[in-house]
């Protein structure tokens, strides 16, 4: 069914931001639908002003959109108002590009970078009309698959996924789509067998769970043949060009802005970091290529500014050029570059003076915690002179306000790390007012610590909430004053997050009942509805159990059978290097064998900082 | 410097973006059809442009007005090709001419605007006919808007029913739209007992100081 823009416009005429809800941007892909036999609709389980921005799916857009035989549309999670707007008007979900309901397309792929979005799928399925569970869903309906960084432990969700595709998703989509041509016509079991021969991707249905008396998980098992066992994630091994023609929304969005990734993955090791594990190894794209793409995403955009993707965007090799080319862009109109995930130990001089020459908003920087101490026990060793001689070199440029952000409960902090984390602010704070007086401004973040699959701390348990609530307590009593704003997040959502990260498939009933009960944008502080999911934890051994105990070695854990490259007794180690205050140095001075070059033995080039599998040592 | 003045239809999709969305829509598409404004001095450079009244989101409009400074002179009618090819659906340029660099600013020479405004409606059209009466007679209407009192009265300069037909009204309207001064169509909507019903409105027309008043219909 194809809503006509009479029906759009009734549903809207009550609705805030229409615009949402309408497409319509430049560079936006509408292909012909009757023309094109495979359909895809993109589905970003969160609020459009936040979809826009999704890297992944953009990516998706563009690689999908330029198969011949392929199209893709995008949808994302309608804001409640809008919900129940559609649900009045007894009208499906929709795709921004032809207005064609969910039920339409062959194949609906959600983007899920985050877990605390999962209650939004289900309403988004719910709004299409589609069953919620894969098992109730035949040949009739969409295939529904989900990628991005929080399907590497796809359990709490299996239950509503047909197929994850798992790890980097630029070849396994074209995968996907062939094996979905090739099986059209057979019933959803065959269609799923196909899927299931592709590398990185994870059909759930062929694996059994059991679990202990304990609780604990016993084992996941395929119960077919020739479902494989472990599922290793997919890995480009050179990163593909990236898209240049980006959808310009016509409403104000929250980041709209020039985004190309200019390397993936990270050399750096923090124990805490997903990203930092799951992206291995690190994959540089080469400086003639982001500076094409730059020039061409400006001519198809007119963007003012331009965020250069990374995970840690000061240690690209070329950032100082990057920098520069860019401040000669600059000539015909003021552009503003964005470098999110700044080091402090990589940041130097010389880029804060060529960034400053264009528009900046801001400096972001993330000791994350108070004492040396504790950062070598993270990983992240930076002196905390250091820190203090970027702020000062930060504040002597002209800028007036740095933004630090910091976790609580990390394993083994004390009061001593938080008492440092108020010094470190402070004395940040005094370099600011030695250069601009009262109108220096330090913007602090304090986050929760939750510990994530697939990294060393995988191991550890979240710290209870009463903790938490007292550290944050004391962090926003001792850092009042002016010039000092602080942020933090509810606690209990923290632990809702390390309960879903972590989680086994049991908790996909926890997910079903929580949204029946009214929850979703959980996120958002909003809506965010602790009694719903309170009630909804009573389907399954709690949140505790699954956020705030410790693991032991042994333990089987729900996202074993997702293999990501990177030996599980490595990350042991790192673990136990952790505890004992040992640091790791950047993988690009010397090799610590965390094993994903041997993995992905097949694939190694030598653009990657690791040595060569065939050699000795890897 | 050369200061080019647009007259602009908004249409559907755009029409559900805010003038401050659309400012940004058309500094972009301004850089893709190769023109270069011009932009403040300071920490945060702004082009300069401005629309000379504000649409509100979910209006459509036939001809509004949006001034440009470029910062090289261009041929209006090469303007006015280069920006339609780069423009999203939705928003059309239907005219672009030179104005006086030292021309008042647009939207301190708005007067007026004129509203047409379709209307679902079970209300019959000779009772329509009878509450315009009645509304246009009343010396003062007062009315509150986000808990200001103020005149509804002297905002309204012209009202008529356009056509009528089944289930559906289409009135006009003139409403002052000064500083400070401006009538909004879902006012007299909801003053004549019409707030509820499902409705569409289209600004037609921009009066400006220029004009003499009463040049409408």
């Amino acid at each position: 069914m194809q809503l006509s823009t009479e029906q759009i416009e009734r549903l809207l005429c009550r609705v805030q931001r229409p615009g949402r809800y309408v497409g319509g941007e430049v560079n936006a892909i509408r292909k012909d639908w009757d023309a094109t036999p495979i359909r895809v609709c993109l589905a970003f389980p969160d609020l459009y002003d936040l979809g826009m921005s999704n890297l992944g799916l953009a990516i998706l857009y563009h690689i999908l959109n330029g198969l011949e035989d392929v199209l893709a549309e995008r949808v994302y999670a309608p804001w409640p108002d809008m919900a129940m707007a559609l649900r009045q008007a007894g009208l499906p979900l929709y795709s921004l590009e032809t207005y064609h309901a969910l039920a339409d397309f062959d194949i609906i792929g959600f983007g899920l970078p985050y877990e605390i979005l999962y209650t939004n799928v289900l309403e988004m399925l719910d709004l299409a009309g589609l069953p919620l569970c894969s098992a109730d869903r035949d040949a009739r309906h969409p295939l529904v698959i989900a990628g991005g960084h929080a399907t590497f432990n796809p359990e709490p969700v299996a239950g509503f996924i047909d197929a994850f595709v798992i790890g980097d998703g630029e070849e396994a989509i074209v995968d996907v789509v062939t094996a979905y041509k090739t099986t059209r016509d057979q019933d959803r079991l065959a269609q799923l067998a196909a899927l299931a021969q592709i590398d990185g991707v994870y059909v759930p249905r062929f694996y059994d769970v059991a679990y202990r008396d304990d609780d604990t998980l016993a084992r996941i098992a395929p119960n077919r043949p020739d479902a494989p066992l472990p599922i290793r994630r997919r890995l480009v091994p050179t990163l593909p060009p990236p898209p240049t023609r980006p959808l310009l929304p016509n409403i104000t969005i929250t980041h709209d802005r020039a985004m190309i990734e200019i390397q993936r993955g990270c050399t750096r090791g923090c124990r805490f970091c997903h990203a930092g594990m799951v992206t291995r190894p690190l994959r540089e794209r080469p400086l003639a290529e982001v500076l094409a793409a730059m020039d061409e995403t400006l001519a198809h955009s007119g963007y003012e500014e331009v965020a250069f993707l990374s995970l840690s965007s000061a240690d690209y090799s070329h950032i100082g050029e990057l920098v520069e080319a860019l401040g000669q862009r600059s000539a015909d109109y003021p552009l503003s570059i964005s470098l999110p995930s700044l080091r402090i130990e990589s940041f130097s001089v010389e880029l804060a003076d060529a960034v400053s020459r264009g528009r900046h908003s801001g400096f972001t920087f993330a000791p994350e915690a108070g004492t040396e101490r504790l950062r070598a026990a993270i990983n992240k060793p930076i002196p905390a002179g250091q820190m203090l001689d970027v702020a000062r070199q930060l504040f002597q440029r002209g800028f007036r306000t740095l933004k630090l952000y910091f976790m609580v409960g990390l394993p083994g902090e004390t009061m001593e790390d938080l008492q440092a984390i108020i010094d470190l602010v402070y004395a940040v704070r005094a370099e600011g007012r030695r250069v601009h007086g009262r109108q220096a401004q330090v913007n602090v973040s304090i986050s929760t610590f939750v510990p994530k699959p697939h990294t060393p701390f995988q191991w550890a348990a979240l710290a209870p909430l009463g903790e938490i609530r007292a550290k944050q307590g004391l962090l926003q009593e001792r850092l009042r004053g002016s010039g000092l704003k602080v942020s933090w997040n509810d606690p209990w959502l923290s632990r809702l997050e390390a309960a879903l990260c972590r989680g086994d498939r049991r908790l996909g009933a926890v997910i079903q009942r929580a949204w029946e009960r009214g929850a979703r944008f959980d996120g958002w502080e909003e809506w965010f509805d602790r009694g719903a999911w309170e009630a909804a934890f009573a389907l399954s051994p709690g949140p505790a159990f699954y956020a705030c105990r410790q693991r032991a070695r042994d333990e089987a854990l729900p996202w074993d059978h997702i293999d990501i490259g990177v030996r599980k007794s490595y990350l042991w180690q790192e673990w136990e290097w952790s505890q004992q205050g040992r640091t790791r140095s950047d993988c690009r001075q010397q090799c610590h064998g965390c094993g994903v070059n041997l993995a992905f033995g097949d694939l190694w080039t030598a653009g990657w900082p690791c040595p060569s599998p065939k050699k000795e040592g890897g | 410097m050369q200061r080019l003045r647009l007259t602009y239809a908004v249409d559907f999709p755009l029409h559900y973006a805010s003038a401050l969305d659309r400012a940004k829509v058309w500094e972009r598409a301004t850089r893709r059809a190769g023109l270069t404004l011009v932009y403040s001095s300071g920490f945060s450079p702004r082009p300069r442009m401005q629309d000379a009244a504000a649409l509100p989101v979910g209006f459509r409009a036939q001809a509004e007005l949006l001034d440009l400074w470029l910062a090289e002179p261009a041929d209006p009618a090469e303007v006015q090709a280069a920006l339609s090819a780069a423009l999203p659906a939705g928003l059309t340029v239907r005219q672009v001419e030179e104005v006086a660099l030292d021309e008042p600013a647009l939207p301190a020479q708005v007067r007026a605007a004129e509203y047409s405004v379709a209307v679902e409606t079970a209300t019959p059209a000779a009772e329509v006919r009878c509450r315009l009466a009645d509304l246009l007679a009343a010396e003062q209407l007062p009315r509150q808007r986000r808990g200001r009192p103020y005149d509804l009265r002297p905002l309204i300069e012209g009202l008529w029913l356009e056509s009528e037909g089944a289930g559906e009204i289409v009135l006009a309207m003139i409403l002052a739209a000064r500083e400070g001064a401006t009538g909004r169509p879902e006012e007299v909507l909801d003053a004549l007992g019409l707030g509820d019903d499902f409705c569409r409105v289209r600004r037609r027309h921009l009066i400006l100081e220029s004009e003499r008043p009463g040049e409408g219909p």
